[in-house]
Parts: structure tokens; sequence; C-alpha cells
């Protein structure tokens, strides 16, 4: 094979760039730490599927030189439990927003955590709808400035990873972009790990969230997330606080549980059995 | 994996329900995802007791929404799939039914209907959702809709569905009527060989050059699967021919849009499937589809015992609709009378097609299908139009 000409060119789709995120937009960070697992992990990029719902980093699947799937909104949990199941050899990653995965999709997260499918979710969690302008959405803080919300936020956000955690995932972490090592690290290991697993990403949105809470450039928002965050793995994810002060961050859960997967193909194989003996 | 397991050939006393599974499973469907709907709930229940015979997957999804999207995920993943529902679930799916037809996933949409709108009357027959079936989803696109009227023709309309969503990469609607979805016949299931099954064209270029929504003559392009290693990239976004996102060229929305209508337009002789019955001499013709056919069968053959000229266009495809076969026919008789379900919809496509011939219609609501009696009178009527 011929050098290529940037590390992870094989890893990106020809033509799809440039992408369509704004400056100081966190998501570039997501989809660099993202490519960078695979390159390290030596996974068989023909197994992996990318898929995404709507939103700017529902964008990301387009991306990514792997099969990929952009869904309608909500949906990418639902489409990727079919995917998998359909074919237990994919490795099939959900990467999507906070509006996306936990407001109009967030049936589907619970249920499919609850089943514990073979998937890999990773949230980009920028407290708001960015690509529809910056309403709030189900992780906007309490009095935070929104389109939606002119005279501050009146709504309590979930805790993401209390919620994962809360509905069964075998894996559940949070990070914010500014911890790429953590966060590839973190990625690699869902990559080479069986079960329903949840990475939280806190991604700057200056653009349109961060100009309206007195954050206005990417590294204003960055600088938050380094004076705010706090290492805490194995903590208990219900007290993973965040906070203007505080933004808990860490790998709170890495459990083993049967699959759904595994369990299908289990019975199936009884089922068969049983008829094989009946004959 | 056992060959008499997956077609159950011979002669069965079985419920159209049932039928309809059973069907799927001989067109090689190997992936089922659900939420539970009377009256379309027996076909879940037996997929979940035979999929895993066959090795296919069962999952009850939490709801329809998700049904939807696991079936788009499983054609994707390169398995033939499908889902069962009645009218609340059907208006749930619609905006991934859009999404199937945007991306060109083969798969197959089963609406056992009951009375709408609305949780309406759960276990009573309805033909209110065929326009639904047309125009549910936003947007503009053709789709095509299949109308069972018997147990048997739910075995074998299902397979026909799978074999018309492989061929043009479309979901296919399987529209039955509570009536044909509960009721018990006799069915004659076919031999293994006997079966006729369509798989969608595949890819015959190498990875590195295929072009995923590149359409051959036909205007339907290849599919790969996801993990085969051609690594593409499908969108609900207008897209080109290469998948990538086109969102701000009206060349792009022209030429995907319409292609995904001539698809079905240009190829709709292969598609449209009619049953003519004792039309050659007709003077009054009768035009229905589903149960409502039966009714309206007894009551051509009971006028012709009393000397009316009358015969029957049974409509086996709803969708794309038998426009220029009613065109035909309405122009050799006096009057076309068409019984349905609802307050009108099919009736609507009638007319349209009929032209100057007069139409009576007999809308019918509630638990009962049309009595024979009540469409002999309105042939009657006709023959003196
Ligand atoms: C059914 C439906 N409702 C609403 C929309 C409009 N919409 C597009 S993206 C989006 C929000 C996305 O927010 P999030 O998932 O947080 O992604 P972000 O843009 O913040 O990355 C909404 C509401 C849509 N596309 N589909
Ligand atoms: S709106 Fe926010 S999330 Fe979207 S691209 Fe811009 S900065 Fe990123
Ligand atoms: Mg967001």
């Amino acid at each position: 094979m011929s050098e290529d000409s940037h590390p992870f060119e094989r890893f990106l789709r020809d033509g799809m760039m440039p992408h369509i995120w704004c400056e100081g937009c966190g998501n570039g960070i997501i989809l660099n730490c993202f490519v960078r697992a695979l390159k390290d992990i030596e996974i068989d990029v023909n197994k992996v599927v990318v898929v995404s719902g709507i939103g700017c980093i529902g964008r990301l699947s387009g991306y990514t030189n792997t099969d990929s799937y952009h869904t309608t909104h909500g949906r990418a949990i639902a489409f990727a439990t079919g995917a998998k199941l359909a074919n237990p050899e994919l490795k099939t990653v959900v990467i999507s927003g906070d509006g996306d995965l936990f407001a109009i999709g967030g049936n589907h997260f619970i249920h499919a955590a609850r089943r514990n499918v073979d998937i890999q979710v990773i949230c980009a969690n920028n407290f708001n709808y960015g690509m529809t302008g910056g309403q709030y959405g189900p992780t906007t803080p309490l009095k935070a400035w929104t389109t939606t919300t002119p005279y501050g936020n009146i709504e309590h956000p979930f805790n993401l990873v209390h919620l994962a955690a809360a509905s069964g995932a075998v894996y559940v972490a949070r990070w914010t972009t500014l911890h790429v090592r953590r966060l590839t690290e973190s990625i690699k290991k869902v990559l080479q790990k069986e079960g329903f697993s949840f990475i939280e990403v806190i991604t700057p949105c200056p653009e349109i969230y961060g100009r309206r809470n007195k954050m206005a450039t990417g590294i204003e928002m960055m600088n938050w997330f380094k004076t705010a965050a706090e290492i805490r793995n194995a903590s208990d994810p219900a007290e993973a606080e965040i906070s203007p002060e505080k933004i808990v961050v860490g790998e709170f859960i890495d459990a083993e549980k049967p699959t759904y997967d595994h369990l299908l193909r289990e019975m199936m194989k009884q089922v068969q059995e049983r008829i094989r003996g009946e004959k | 994996m056992t060959q008499e397991r997956t077609v159950l050939t011979g002669k069965h006393f079985m419920q159209g329900d049932i039928a309809c599974a059973e069907g799927a499973i001989a067109a090689g469907c190997r992936f089922f995802a659900g939420y539970p709907i009377t009256p379309a709930t027996e076909i879940a229940e037996r997929m979940a007791r035979r999929l895993p015979e066959v090795d296919g997957v069962y999952v009850q999804m939490e709801d329809e929404l998700g049904s939807m999207a696991a079936v788009i995920g499983a054609s994707y993943a390169g398995v033939k799939s499908m889902t069962a529902t009645s009218g609340p679930g059907f208006s749930l799916m619609q905006e991934n039914i859009g999404l199937a037809v945007m991306t060109e996933t083969p798969c197959v949409v089963v609406n056992i209907m009951r009375g709408g709108p609305s949780t309406g009357q759960p276990t009573k027959p309805g033909q209110q959702d065929v326009m639904q079936a047309r125009w549910g989803s936003h947007g503009d696109y053709e789709i095509i809709a299949l109308a069972p009227s018997s147990v048997q023709e739910m075995f074998d309309l299902t397979i026909e569905a799978f074999n018309l969503s492989e061929i043009y990469r479309v979901p296919v609607f399987v529209l039955a009527d509570e009536i044909v979805g509960h009721m018990w016949e006799r069915v004659t299931i076919p031999s293994e060989n006997a079966i006729k099954r369509v798989n969608r064209k595949r890819p015959r270029t190498l990875p590195e050059k295929y072009v995923p929504f590149l359409p051959d003559r036909d205007l339907v392009p290849p599919m790969a699967s996801f993990g085969e290693g051609y690594r593409f990239y499908a969108t609900g976004l207008t897209h080109d021919e290469t998948g990538h996102p086109r969102t701000d060229t009206a060349k792009a929305q022209q030429e995907l849009v319409q292609r995904l209508c001539d698809k079905i337009r240009k190829n709709r002789e292969k598609i449209v499937r009619v049953s003519a019955n004792m039309l050659e001499d007709a003077e009054v013709m009768v035009v229905a589809y589903g149960t409502t056919s039966r009714s309206a069968m007894s009551a051509v053959r009971e006028a012709r015992e009393k000397g009316f000229k009358a015969g029957l266009l049974r409509l086996i495809t709803l969708w794309p609709f038998p426009d220029k076969e009613i065109a035909e026919l309405a122009k050799r008789v006096r009057a076309i009378v068409v019984p349905e379900m609802n307050c009108g919809q099919i009736v609507r496509e009638v007319e349209r097609a009929a032209k100057e011939t007069s139409v009576i219609f007999m809308p019918k609501l509630g638990e009962e299908p049309h009595r024979p009696v009540e469409i002999l009178d309105a042939i009657q009527r006709g023959s003196y139009k």
C-alpha cells in the first residue's frame, strides 16, 4: 500500500470535506479522536458502521470512510439495532447529539441500553440544538440562555451518564473535548467491548450556545472545561454534576453482562437443535 | 437449518395474518421488527416463533418509529426485512417510510387496516389507510401497495411484495383489512422450488469504483450491504449518485426525486396487477379490493343470474394505481360501482380514470363489510344509467 498523505486520510471520506462545522466547534475533535481510535486498534474498518441522527454532529457519519448512514432525527440507535442484529459481525457505532439521542430519540436510548444491544454510542453534548440555531434541549443547564429560553431555562437537565447507567449500559464515561487522550482511550475501549456502551463528550458550541452564555469563542468554552473538569473515575454517575464550577468526568462504569445479540443467538441455536432432535 | 421448516409446503387451514408471516419467511425474510397492535399482532407472534427456527431475527421494538428504523437498518445489513402494524403504528412509521424511499431501501410494511381515525375501532375492519399509504410521508415519491383479498393472497402477495421491494429498492406495503387478516381459510403453500424469490441487484464493480446511487437503465442502483468493504454513505438528505448530500442545488433535487418517482412510474406495466371478472360484455363494472371485492363478486354473480351484465375489476395493486386499465374499461361500461370501507378514497382515483363514465360510490364504516345485496342494488341502478 502507498503512503497516506495524512495519517488519517484513509479513514476520512474523499469529497466530503470541507466539513460544515463552525470555527471553534468541538465536533472536529470528536471526529479526530474517533478516527485515531480506529487507526490505533487496527480494527477491520470494513466491518465498522457509523450511524448518526440529525444535527450538526449528525453530519459526522458522512465524514468517516466507513459504511455509514444518516438516519432521521432521533432514530440512529433503532437503525443501528436493526443493522447489528441482522449482521452480528458489524461494529455499529452511533455518534449523535444530545437532542437527537435524548429528546426525540430518548426512548430508543433507554431501551437499547436495557436490552444491552451491542452498540457503541457517542453523544456530542453541546447543551443545545446547534443545527436549528440554538434552542434549549434536554441537557441545557437550568437558567441558561437559548433562543427558546429568552428568560432563562426553567427545565432541569438530564444527567446523561446517570441515565445511561440506570438504563443498563455496560460502559459509561464522560469526557470533554479537552480530554483528547482519555476520550480516544475510551473510544478504543468501547470499540473492543461487547454490549451497550455510552460515552458522553461535552463539546463547545461557541457559535450558537457559547455566544449567548458568556463564552463566545471555542477557547472560552475550553477554558471552562479546563477549570471546571474534575476526573473521578469509578465514581457514582448519579453524583456526576455539570455546573459552572464543576464538570465531573471519568469512566464511571465498565461491566460485563450478556448482550442481547448473544442471548438471541443462543436462543436461536437452542430452537434449531430442538427441531433437529424432533426429526 | 431445516428445509421443510422454511416453506411449509402443503395444504393448511390458516389465518390471514399467519399466512402473511409464512409468505414472508418463504420469500426469504429473516428480520422482523415490530410493536404489537390489533389486528396485526398475530403476524408478530408467528414471526417470533418461526424466525429463530430459520436463523432469522425477531425483535420487539419500543415503538413503531423504532421498528421502521430497525427494518431499514437490517435491510442495509443485507437481510430481507419487514414490519407489520395497523393504523396508529402506520402513522408513526411514516417519517421513516420516507427515509426508506429516499435511501432506496427494500423492505415490506404490512398494514392490517382497522377503523380510524386515531385509536378508532381496533378490532373492526377498515380500508381507511389507502390514501395514507400513497401520501403518508412528506415529499414527493411513488410507492407500491398490494391489497390481498384472501388468506391465499396474504401468502402469495407477501412474497410478491418482497420481490417488488428487492427489484425496485422501495418499501412495499401489504394493505389488508382486518377481515382478511383475521379470517381462516384454506391455503396451498407450494414447494420450496416453486416459490419465486428475487434478490436485490448487487454491485458489479470493485468497492473502490462503487457509486452507491448510480442507477442502471431501469433507474434502480445496485445495492451493497454494510460490512462488505464498499464503505458507502447513505443519507435522508437529498444526495447525488455518490450518496453525498446536495442540499443546495435544484439540479440534485430534480434528478433524485424525479428518478425515485420514475423508477416506479416507468415500470408500472410490470408492477400493476388487476383481476378482471366477467368484464368482456359488462355494462356495469364494480371496482373493489380486499374483503369488499368478495362481496362484490357475489353481487356480480347474482346480477348475472338476474340478467344484468355486471363484471368485477378487482384491484390487486393499489399503488401505482391501475388507472390505464380502468380508463380502458370505463369507455365500455355505463356505470362503475365502487364499494369501499371508508368515506371515499380509492373512488377518487377511479373517478379520475373514468372521466365521463358515471361512478356510484358506496361508503361503509364500522363492523360489517358490504353485503352483496347492497352492491347488487347499486349494479341495478347503474344498469339504468
Ligand atoms: C422530526 C424532526 N424534527 C425536528 C427536526 C429539526 N432538527 C434538526 S437538527 C435538530 C436538533 C439537533 O440537536 P442535537 O442532536 O443536539 O445536535 P447538534 O445540532 O446540537 O449537534 C432539530 C430539532 C428534524 N430534522 N426532524
Ligand atoms: S452550531 Fe455549534 S455545534 Fe453546530 S457546527 Fe456550529 S459550533 Fe458546532
Ligand atoms: Mg446538541
